[in-house]
């Protein structure tokens, strides 16, 4: 039996002196099996350190769209993260900037796609700030259901691609099942399920169709049945406590001077939520709870989110009993069409029509800043008026934009699987980062 | 694992709870307490408040804004600890100068402010950053930068975040920039797609991952004489 | 348009009286059957078509009647790219570089209004439909389609894949952009197409 020996090169046993890979003998049979690989003494790799740079990005599946992170890892340990944005950058405020009120809603829907209706309210609140419109009691009460229903979308969503990143894919498929029913209820009231354009300037573009109600209601009997279900899989989960406790701490102290907010600083132990601190739509007279979080971690901010889809139902419920009958739209004709069957028939309703959707209603000069509690957190419109149709500045105050700024600091000593769980747990989406 | 206190709003509110704002009036609303104390302690810096659909703004020198944010920030009695936004706002008007725009909460007193600096037209654009006091203006201020073309003096890493750092065609929310860019939509096309994505590393990454020399060579020239890279 | 790759004209002709086409045909039959109906996709998931993808890929829609449920984040494993939201000047070098590290036969789908003609983002940050920077097959309508208007045209693909035929020759080539510009159309065709109303820094045309 003969043997024969051929030198394999190994680049991890390092470098000669002439740079090229060093190779060590191979020991093999005749048959081709490996009976013995001898390394030669004192190559063991010498790695200490040697950092390695990992891109993740701009098309990765955990990165929630197109965010692109380049990493420095020691061994498997992150040094540094340098996250790079823009991809998905696609002129939103300049483009308001050629657009009248009403029309720039229809942007608000593509921005934070996740929440469409809930942006389309926090836009149309901004701009009857801007107006000085004070919309009807019914009008409030159906912008609350809207909200709410859009934090649940949202948040079904985030629930959902964070189970796939951590490994768990049946919950994923239990949300989409719940936001199927959401798209019909929201389908049914304005005839989109995604991108929805809801509101106007001054009330909404559509009242709830008949017997709208009793489809919200069946809705709120039967989801807390979804909730349980994937509580008690994951909430008591070893492995997914393993995959999430104790990573990305960030103190409260930090969360406020890197400017968190939603369920990204609540988790960190700070009371703020803007529907309780600053509230807009009547929220003080609704009976909810804010959950807040006291580690700080990614599991906190999975508690929280989780007990945010509950209070968001209890509000839901609220809203539901108390819808009082009335006018949708306030009675202005300088912002609020003339009925759809009068525009058709009568001379002066057509003039009326056209001029509010040709040259726009004009607010006053000013500005306003109106912030809402979006699923992602402060989410704020600032819009400046030089008293013509279309706005001199359209601003949109990024939730996800600056919690994702604060990823290099939570990821820094952690490894990189973890980069992953730590990046779900901020629940970014792209179009609102990089609008 | 420590646990948190946790922080509550409102800590030093007085008034209640807070409610939904109705019937705003369009201007002459009440101040801000916080307004008041600027002008106090601040007397020739503060230009002028205003007090529009009750939001107070404050108009301060741009030689001094640094001081005055800082103030907010760390004075007992105010106590602006939460940065919500920087932002930049250009009027259609030419003659009007480029407002630089800070929106800032007190969460313990929940109180809300609005600090603007006034950038004459014809001067450079520059401005201190607020990035030492607050570290959610990183961003943020590079965010303005990228769209404005405002410089912000102290800014640790200020380069361009949203467009690539190779873009040659302007700040896009400027007033003299067109909707649709200044290039023809295919010379848009052709440099997009000229760039090479995988050199698209910032500097400090270039020095990790040793990878200078795939630099195209223009840009490691401007990179020779210290430019930072973008993108 | 630029957009054939070769400039044969290619038919399938069909003569019953000559069997000799009779055993690639039907092993065309079979290979195309299996093809067709395994699908693997690579989402290029950008914005809001993206989650209608996702809602496609979930239980109600199911995309795994397609054999399509097994998504390539890879695209050297993948057969369809399917580019869902809009594409931004900044991500064109990117799609372009997927679409070239997939592996032949590929298809591509564009979904939505963004991926196919920009859609209403008319502005200088997006690419005015991706089809200037690869060959796409089948465009879905929509902002964003609907997940059934996704699956239509998922079935439109699989005819077209069931319809080619192995002795076409040309039907694997690489379709290579034009040199000099780097593009699939022409840049005189894309700059008409692009601004129809020209370009304008007005914001208050009409003084309203």
């Amino acid at each position: 039996m003969s043997k024969r020996t051929v030198e394999v090169e190994l680049s991890t046993s390092g470098l000669d002196a002439q740079g090229r890979p060093q190779r060590i003998p191979l020991v093999t049979n005749d048959g081709g099996a490996a009976i013995a690989l001898q390394p030669p003494p004192g190559l063991e790799p010498d790695l200490e350190g040697e950092h390695m740079l990992i891109n993740i990005g701009p098309q990765h599946p955990a990165t929630h769209g197109v965010l692109r992170l380049v990493l420095e890892l020691d061994g498997e340990t992150v040094v540094r993260c340098i996250p790079h944005i823009g991809y998905l950058h696609c002129g939103f405020e300049k483009i308001g900037e050629y657009r009248q009120y009403n029309q720039i809603i229809c942007w608000t829907d593509r921005e934070d796609y996740l929440n469409s209706i809930g942006n389309n309210v926090a836009f149309a609140l901004g701009a009857e700030r801007l107006f000085g419109i004070e919309i009807t009691e019914r009008c409030k009460v159906l912008r609350v259901i809207a909200s709410e229903l859009s934090r649940i979308m949202s948040h079904l969503v985030w629930l959902g691609t964070f189970c796939i990143d951590i490994g768990a894919f049946t919950p994923f498929l239990w949300a989409f099942q719940r936001r199927e029913e959401i798209y019909r209820l929201i389908e049914k009231w304005v005839g989109a399920r995604l991108t929805t354009s809801a509101t106007r300037v001054g009330g909404m573009a559509a009242d709830i169709p008949s017997g709208w109600m009793d489809g919200l209601r069946q809705f709120i009997r039967t989801f807390p049945h979804t909730l349980d279900e994937i509580d008690r899989v994951l909430t008591r989960n070893a492995i997914w406590v393993g995959r999430t406790v104790g990573l990305g701490v960030m103190t409260p102290e930090e969360a406020i001077n890197w400017g968190l907010s939603g369920p990204m600083l609540r988790a960190s132990g700070v009371d703020y939520d803007v529907r309780k601190d600053f509230p807009y739509l009547d929220y003080e007279t609704y009976d909810f709870e804010v959950p807040v979080g006291t580690n700080g971690d990614v599991y906190d901010r999975y508690l929280v989110r989780f007990e945010e889809l509950r209070q968001s139902l209890r509000i839901l419920q609220q809203a539901a009993d108390r819808l009082p009958d009335g006018p949708v739209n306030i009675d202005d004709p300088r912002v609020i069409l003339p009925p759809k069957s009068k525009a058709t028939s009568e001379m002066e309703s057509m003039i009326h029509h056209f001029k509010v959707v040709m040259e726009g209603p004009r607010p006053p000069i000013g500005e306003s800043y109106v912030a809402v509690e979006s699923p992602k957190g402060e989410k704020g419109y600032y819009m400046v008026s030089d008293g013509t149709a279309k706005p001199v500045r359209w601003r949109i105050r990024p939730p996800s934009f600056v919690n994702l700024a604060a990823i290099p600091k939570m990821v820094e000593g952690h490894l990189l699987s973890d980069v992953i769980a730590i990046n779900a747990s901020i629940d970014i989406v792209m179009g609102e980062i990089d609008r | 694992m420590t646990r948190f206190e946790v922080v509550k709003t409102g800590a030093n509110a007085t008034g209640g709870q807070p409610a939904t704002q109705r019937n705003v009036s369009h201007r002459g609303g009440e101040a801000n307490p916080s307004a008041k104390a600027l002008q106090d302690k601040f007397s020739s810096a503060i230009k002028r408040v205003e007090v529009i659909w009750a939001e107070t703004v404050v108009y301060v020198d741009p030689a001094s804004v640094h001081e005055i944010i800082m103030w907010l920030h760390d004075d007992q009695s105010q106590q602006y600890d939460f940065l919500s936004d920087v932002t930049a706002v250009e009027y259609r008007d030419a003659e009007v100068p480029i407002e630089v725009v800070w929106h800032l909460r007190s969460l313990p007193y929940r109180r809300f402010i609005r600090v603007k600096a006034q950038l004459p037209k014809g001067s450079p654009l520059e401005i201190d950053s607020v990035w030492d006091i607050y570290k959610s203006a990183d961003w943020l201020e590079r965010e303005c930068y990228d769209m404005f073309g405002i410089r912000f003096r102290g800014h640790p890493d200020l380069r361009r975040i949203l467009m690539w750092e190779q873009y040659k065609e302007g700040f896009p929310l400027r007033k003299d920039f067109p909707l649709r860019g200044r290039f023809s939509r295919s010379e848009q096309l052709r440099q997009a797609l000229a760039q090479n994505p995988e050199a698209r590393y910032s500097m400090e990454e270039l020095t990790i991952a040793d990878a200078f020399a795939e630099l195209p060579e223009d840009m490691r020239e401007r990179l020779g004489k210290g430019e930072r890279t973008g993108e | 348009m630029g957009l054939s790759a070769s400039t044969e004209h290619r038919t399938v002709s069909y003569a019953p009286e000559s069997q000799e086409g009779w055993v690639t045909t039907r092993l065309d039959f079979l290979v195309n059957w299996g093809r067709a109906n395994s699908l693997w996709p690579m989402p290029f998931g950008t914005a809001c078509c993206a989650i209608e993808f996702m809602a496609t890929a979930a239980s109600d829609f199911d995309l795994a009647r397609f054999g399509m449920e097994r998504m390539s984040f890879s695209p050297r494993q993948a057969d369809v790219l399917i580019c869902a939201g809009r594409v931004p000047f900044k991500l064109a070098p990117i799609i372009r570089r997927i679409w070239q590290q997939m592996p032949q036969p590929k298809w591509a789908i564009s979904m939505g209004a963004c991926a196919s003609t920009g859609g209403m983002f008319d502005n200088y940050a997006v690419v005015q439909g991706i089809d200037t920077i690869i060959p796409v097959d089948v465009y879905v309508p929509g902002c964003p389609p609907r997940p059934e208007g996704l699956i239509y045209g998922i079935r439109m693909l699989q005819e077209k894949v069931k319809n080619e035929r192995s002795s076409d020759a040309g039907i694997r080539d690489e379709m290579e952009p034009d040199p000099s510009s780097q593009l699939y159309i022409p840049p005189s065709v894309i700059d008409e197409l692009g601004e129809p109303f020209g370009n304008s820094v007005n914001q208050t045309r009409s003084g309203l």
